[in-house]
């Protein structure tokens, strides 16, 4: 499909000259020069984005590596922050979350079809929710700072027995969920300028990368709050 | 484009299993069950995340280049859990046999 490819061009006339194939059709315009096609374009940025997205499971991963070796050394210390957990407002939110995963889904749909309209739509859907999210985790974030559940000077513990080992799990929790709301801002910047984009036009059914790499980082940090959920609020719940 | 549109009641149908595991891993967490509790909550929490790459992230129709990567990454997620487990087990720091 390239056009760098003029084998003879001692010829005289211009190959396309005659045909019906445009230069449009040849080479749209979305496409980038150094690919040959617009599929092995999109693969690029997807793989690209999927390597990226396994550094952040790494790096994700040895948070939860920490966790894991120091739930094994204080599991009955560990079990017992859960009751201190307020796990309506943490199944709210990952309900919140698992509906923007699916608004989010329905943009990059939208953005498939050429729907600019709906893409808009879902797009700023997906940016409230994540917003609700991020507001309950503060209310989250108050109620822990009011029980005085923050570790460092002022870190009170109702069981004395285990008041070092708790501060752990509450510094894991604090570390893990602070990092995944760091994520949620950056990543409600970034749909907050797919709005912008959509708004300007700049994607039609050829070309929606920036939607469907944007989404998968969104999917992404969804899947690190479904794996957060029951490690940080339902482990201790029965004891 | 390089895959044909996964249309929106797929996304639909995901979204409510997802839903229903949701509260599904709240109730088995007030179950009794010892240390199945923790087990019952990490397979619900795979089975959740497995559904998310799936469909969302729409891995059911990419290339095989990229599955492998998530793949290899995945496995390199796992070297890195078995040798720092392996590591702290295998010093006499903590107690074995039950670990949730």
């Amino acid at each position: 499909m390239s056009l760098s490819t003029p084998r003879k061009r001692a010829d005289k006339e211009d190959p396309l000259a005659e045909s019906d194939v445009t230069l449009e059709a040849l080479h749209p315009p979305e496409l980038r020069h150094h690919f040959d096609t617009p599929e092995q374009q999109l693969e690029s940025s997807l793989l690209g984005m999927w390597i990226f997205l396994l550094t952040e499971v790494m790096f994700f991963g040895g948070m939860f590596g920490g966790y894991t070796v120091y739930r094994n050394l204080y599991p009955d210390a560990f079990a017992s922050t859960s009751q201190f957990m307020n796990v309506t407002l943490g199944g709210i939110n990952t309900a919140v979350l698992i509906c923007s995963s699916l608004t989010m889904a329905m943009a990059v749909h939208s953005a498939q079809l050429g729907k600019n309209k709906a893409l808009i739509l879902f797009l700023v859907l997906t940016l409230i929710l994540g917003c609700v999210f991020l507001d309950i985790k503060f209310v989250e974030y108050h109620e822990k700072w009011v029980d005085h559940h923050i570790p460092g000077p002022n870190f009170q513990y109702a069981d004395a027995r285990y008041f070092h080992q708790a501060q752990i799990l509450f510094f894991l929790y604090f570390a893990m969920t602070g990092l995944h709301a760091l994520h949620m801002i950056v990543g409600a910047g970034l749909i907050t300028t797919l709005i912008v984009m959509a708004a300007r036009r700049r994607f039609s059914a050829q070309w929606y990368t920036p939607v469907e790499m944007i989404g998968l980082y969104w999917h992404f940090v969804d899947i690190i709050w479904i794996f957060l959920f029951p490690l940080l609020y339902l482990i201790g719940h029965t004891k | 484009m390089t895959h044909s549109i996964v249309p929106a009641k797929v996304y639909a149908g995901v979204w409510a299993v997802l839903i229903a595991l949701t509260f599904t891993t709240v109730a088995v967490s007030k179950l009794e069950l010892g240390e199945y509790n923790f087990i019952a909550a990490m397979t619900i929490a795979v089975i959740k995340g497995t559904l998310v790459v799936t469909f969302f992230m729409n891995l059911k129709q990419s290339s095989s280049m990229i599955r492998l990567f998530v793949a290899a990454g995945l496995f390199w997620l796992a070297i890195m859990f078995v040798f720092v487990l392996s590591d702290y087990f295998s010093r006499g720091w903590q107690p074995l046999g039950q670990w949730w």
